[in-house]
């Protein structure tokens, strides 16, 4: 080969190698700049919220015009909705995941319902708000209250539950099931005995996170139950409620002394993103724990 | 051996599953069983300029009559008021008067409103303090707000484009500026609509070409000194007439500041109960300190003696 | 053989009965969609008694409240929506593209395991949240780098969307990049290219469809997203003429007026059918993204 050729040669090897690291470089860069965000928010939430937290931040009721106090009802309620939501959302998803992944052959009908899930997981939220007024609050005349916001994060939250339930029923190994069915078990008895116990762990891990979205989710249930400020805590499933994302929503653009109530807003971010982080860590955790099992 | 851990975990974590179902199953029971109601409840709903007043009211009321449990929400007047039609709250509270749309959608739901004037408001046109003008006339307010105006400079301001901040549709003060101010005419759609009083404070406090309007409670701070950061103009009725502030007491209780406006409360036939007896209370020399304290103003005679005709 | 039987059958019956509980469950799922569909259509119909269709569409001016002549026109917060998701796709998808690549063909095992829990609690921040972050640090931001006097705008509203779609963006065109069959990128290797020509020229094309399905299901959670506009964009009901403009979006729209109409009114049966264009637009939108998936799906199969 000639000498110009060869030089020719590496300059172009010279040349693609310098456009990998460069592309590699903003490809890293991308990356890091994305984990940056997280970490800046979480920080300026957490830096400016820790001086709002204490005991009685957590235990008290609001006072002197929500200035003062804490956000106890506010806890309360999202506890109370998001188990509403969980009697809603969990075993009717883990029924349709059982279907789906266990009795269901390939089909149109079967396409139809992976279809709908899809569809309903990207459904605004808002629209959901829309569907519970009509529905819950006005024909069936549940009215604004727990029971409505909970039916309507039910519905909300359903896709990730029957999402997470299949996969937990997915990475169950075929070979549990045949051997049950070798043995002369019915479909149900395998499923119960083979199936269930094994991915009930991962359906419950996936449950926990898709309440944990459902737990910071405001527009459902600004208008089918969340109240702005309530002196008593929920003793019904018909009454209203108090509940951390309103809260936060009302602290941070409605109330009306801006600046003590900031301080307010950044404790319910604050412990509204913990309630969230510690969810999702936990499942996090659990499920790289299930799976790390299976591969053994 | 393995067999029988084997058939241990499985025992656990059906166990883990039904306490699971049980607890929820629980929750579930203990919520709908509604427990007797210990206290006395009524639920107030609507504009944001009172609710600040009323829930203070509420809570200085509640602390005197530890049965009752005054529940205050916000929403806008508009918001109150649709709540009480829809029959999901017992007072509404209002700072404008009902439309005549929704009094005959009222009746047509068998609502009977009756309506109660708890304070009096001088609606505050509120710029940022570095703005050099400091008076303008009504008819400048309106104009500003539905858009014909466009820049400062026209005022013998900087040369700025004016920023505009107001509230939403459902806002009583949105809908009485619109009526007094605006002479029901449209508003600018630049405007931009926050969600309350203390949004529009904040914002005119960090726009120096920023001007909205507040209720004049909202101009003070917990230490009753007016907020930094913001300048109250005074506003002349017209051309010729001298310019009042909203600070100026004895200029509102005169009807000499020219956007003042009642604030009401409204309810659905006669109030009885827990709901007369807290009307009853802010209507009281007590309750109109604190309306006062607040920042607003007592109401005068006249409404007075309408208020309590209607409480019988 | 006479009790053999007649356990059969009962249990036959205990079987179906127990696959159709399950059956039904999942039918619930198209139940729901077609029910949310219908009860909008139902309850939006009766809007436009009052309120002229051509109107509804094509005006610009959305004041339903006005003393003068009460107006339902959905252009503008329409334009608005779309403003705000293309300015969020524009930061978002070349961003999460990057991602993806990045943890599918760069990153150690390691670094993927790390960082793929990092990208799913950026998507578990609840949009209030992060609305919240748009008034409180992003807002005063842009207006301190603009020069304005507020930083409630559309470009909030877009950086704050992109920070939303990406956990969406990244998760998909991950998956898509990684389903790429291994002969792909070893034929590429083979012939001489590098990682990076191997990436941009074969694994990428290749990935095509699933990382367009990215692209439109982070458009759907765009548009359809309705807290962090709501506190982060200014809610001006004008036409949009940039992105240093307040801009009211369809979703925030309908979260402010909800609250304030009386149930029945034309204004109510109005706000369901703002709720019916986003529903049909963003079940277009998703409706598009499987297709493309599916398509994908059989192309590799």
């Amino acid at each position: 080969m000639s000498r110009s050729i060869k030089k020719s040669k590496k300059n172009k090897l010279e040349k693609s190698a310098l456009a990998q690291l460069i592309g590699f470089f903003f490809l890293r860069l991308a990356t890091y700049a994305v984990l940056f965000i997280l970490i800046y928010f979480l920080y300026d939430i957490g830096s400016k919220g820790y001086k709002s937290i204490s005991w009685e931040f957590l235990t008290e009721a609001p006072r002197k015009g929500m200035t003062q106090g804490g956000i106890l009802p506010a806890i309360v309620g999202t506890f109370l909705v998001t188990m509403i939501t969980a009697i809603v959302a969990v075993p009717l998803g883990m029924a349709a995941a059982v279907y789906l992944n266990e009795y269901a052959r390939a089909g149109r009908l079967t396409r139809l319902i992976r279809l709908s899930i899809r569809n309903l997981a990207g459904v605004p939220s808002i629209v959901y708000g829309l569907f519970g007024v009509i529905l819950f609050v006005n024909i069936l005349k549940f009215g604004t209250s727990v029971l409505s916001a909970g039916l309507t994060l039910g519905l909300l939250t359903l896709p990730w539950t029957i999402t997470a339930s299949e996969e937990a029923l997915k990475s169950v190994p075929d070979a549990y099931r045949e051997g049950a069915l070798a043995l002369g078990a019915t479909k149900w008895q395998m499923i119960k005995t083979n199936v269930l116990p094994y991915s009930i762990p991962g359906m419950l891990t996936g449950a926990v996170l898709g309440l944990a979205r459902a737990a910071g989710e405001t527009a459902p249930i600004m208008f089918t139950g969340a109240a702005f400020y309530l002196p008593y805590l929920p003793r019904s499933l018909k009454d209203q409620f108090m509940a951390l994302p309103y809260h936060l929503y009302i602290m941070a653009t409605q109330h009306h002394a801006i600046d003590k109530a900031r301080g307010i807003a950044y404790g319910t971010a604050l412990v509204l993103i913990v309630f969230i982080v510690l969810f999702n860590l936990g499942a996090i955790i659990i499920r790289a724990r299930l799976r790390n099992k299976w591969r053994n | 051996m393995e067999k029988q851990t084997k058939n241990k975990n499985l025992k656990n974590r059906a166990a883990q599953f039904w306490k699971t179902g049980l607890l929820l199953l629980l929750t579930a029971i203990i919520l709908t069983v509604p427990l007797p109601a210990q206290k006395r409840m009524i639920q107030i709903k609507g504009s944001d300029t009172l609710v600040n007043l009323v829930q203070v009211l509420a809570e200085e009321y509640m602390a005197k009559n530890p049965g009752a449990a005054i529940a205050v929400l916000g929403g806008g007047s508009g918001t109150g008021i649709t709540a009480l039609i829809n029959g999901t709250c017992d007072l509404a509270d209002h700072s404008r008067e009902w439309k005549q749309k929704e009094l005959d959608l009222a009746y047509e739901k068998g609502v009977k409103p009756r309506i109660f004037a708890i304070a009096i408001d001088a609606l505050s046109i509120v710029v940022n303090e570095k703005n050099p003008i400091d008076i303008l006339t009504m008819a400048q307010v309106g104009s500003i707000f539905r858009g014909e105006i466009k820049n400062w400079k026209v005022l013998g301001g900087a040369d700025q484009k004016i920023s505009l901040y107001g509230r939403q549709s459902n806002s009583g003060t949105y809908a009485f500026l619109q009526e007094h101010v605006l002479n029901n005419k449209n508003y600018s759609p630049e405007v931009k609509e926050m969600n309350g009083n203390a949004q529009i404070i904040e914002a005119v406090t960090q726009d120096l070409s920023g001007i909205g309007y507040v209720g004049v409670g909202y101009l003070y701070d917990e230490n009753g000194n007016v907020r930094r950061g913001i300048k109250v103009l005074k506003i002349k009725k017209d051309e010729n007439a001298p310019a009042f502030s909203p600070l100026d007491k004895e200029a509102v209780y005169s009807a000499k500041y020219a956007i003042s406006r009642p604030l009401y409360q409204s309810t659905n036939g006669k109030p009885s109960g827990l709901a007369a007896d807290f009307i009853r209370f802010e209507l009281s020399p007590e309750g109109q300190a604190i309306v006062e304290k607040e920042g607003f103003f007592k109401i005068g005679q006249e409404l007075m003696e309408q208020n309590l005709k209607n409480l019988k | 053989m006479h009790s053999i039987k007649k356990k059969g059958f009962g249990r036959d019956l205990k079987e179906s009965f127990i696959k159709n509980v399950f059956k039904i469950s999942g039918l619930l799922t198209i139940l729901t969609l077609l029910g949310i569909f219908a009860l909008l259509l139902y309850t939006a119909v009766p809007a436009f008694r009052e309120i002229d269709l051509k109107e509804f569409f094509t005006s610009t001016r959305w004041d339903p409240t006005s003393p003068e002549k009460p107006e339902y026109g959905l252009l503008s917060m329409l334009v608005s929506s779309l403003l705000v998701t293309a300015g969020a796709l524009l930061l978002a998808f070349p961003v999460g593209l990057a991602v993806a690549a990045y943890l599918s063909d760069v990153a150690k095992p390691k670094t993927r395991e790390i960082f793929k829990p990092i990208i799913e609690l950026l998507a578990a921040i609840p949009s209030v949240v992060i609305g919240f972050i748009g008034i409180t640090l992003i807002g005063p931001l842009i207006a301190r780098v603009f020069k304005m006097s507020h930083g409630l705008t559309a470009l909030n509203g877009s950086l704050l969307l992109a920070i939303m779609a990406l956990p969406t963006i990244i998760s998909i065109s991950e998956d898509a990049l990684r389903a790429v069959p291994q002969s792909y990128a070893e034929a590429s290797l083979a012939v001489g290219a590098n990682h990076w020509q191997t990436l941009i020229r074969v694994k990428i094309p290749a990935a095509k469809s699933g990382i367009i399905a990215a692209f439109m299901l982070g458009m759907g959670r765009a548009i359809g997203e309705t807290m962090t506009v709501l506190m982060a964009t200014g809610n001006a009901r004008s036409f949009p003429h940039g992105f240093l403009q307040s801009v009211r979006t369809l979703t925030a729209n309908i979260a402010i007026e909800l609250g304030e109409v009386p149930y029945f009114t034309t204004h109510y049966y109005a706000l369901f059918a703002l709720g019916l264009v986003l529903f049909v637009l963003t079940f277009i939108i998703n409706l598009t993204a499987d297709l493309i998936m599916e398509k994908q799906k059989r192309k590799l199969q």
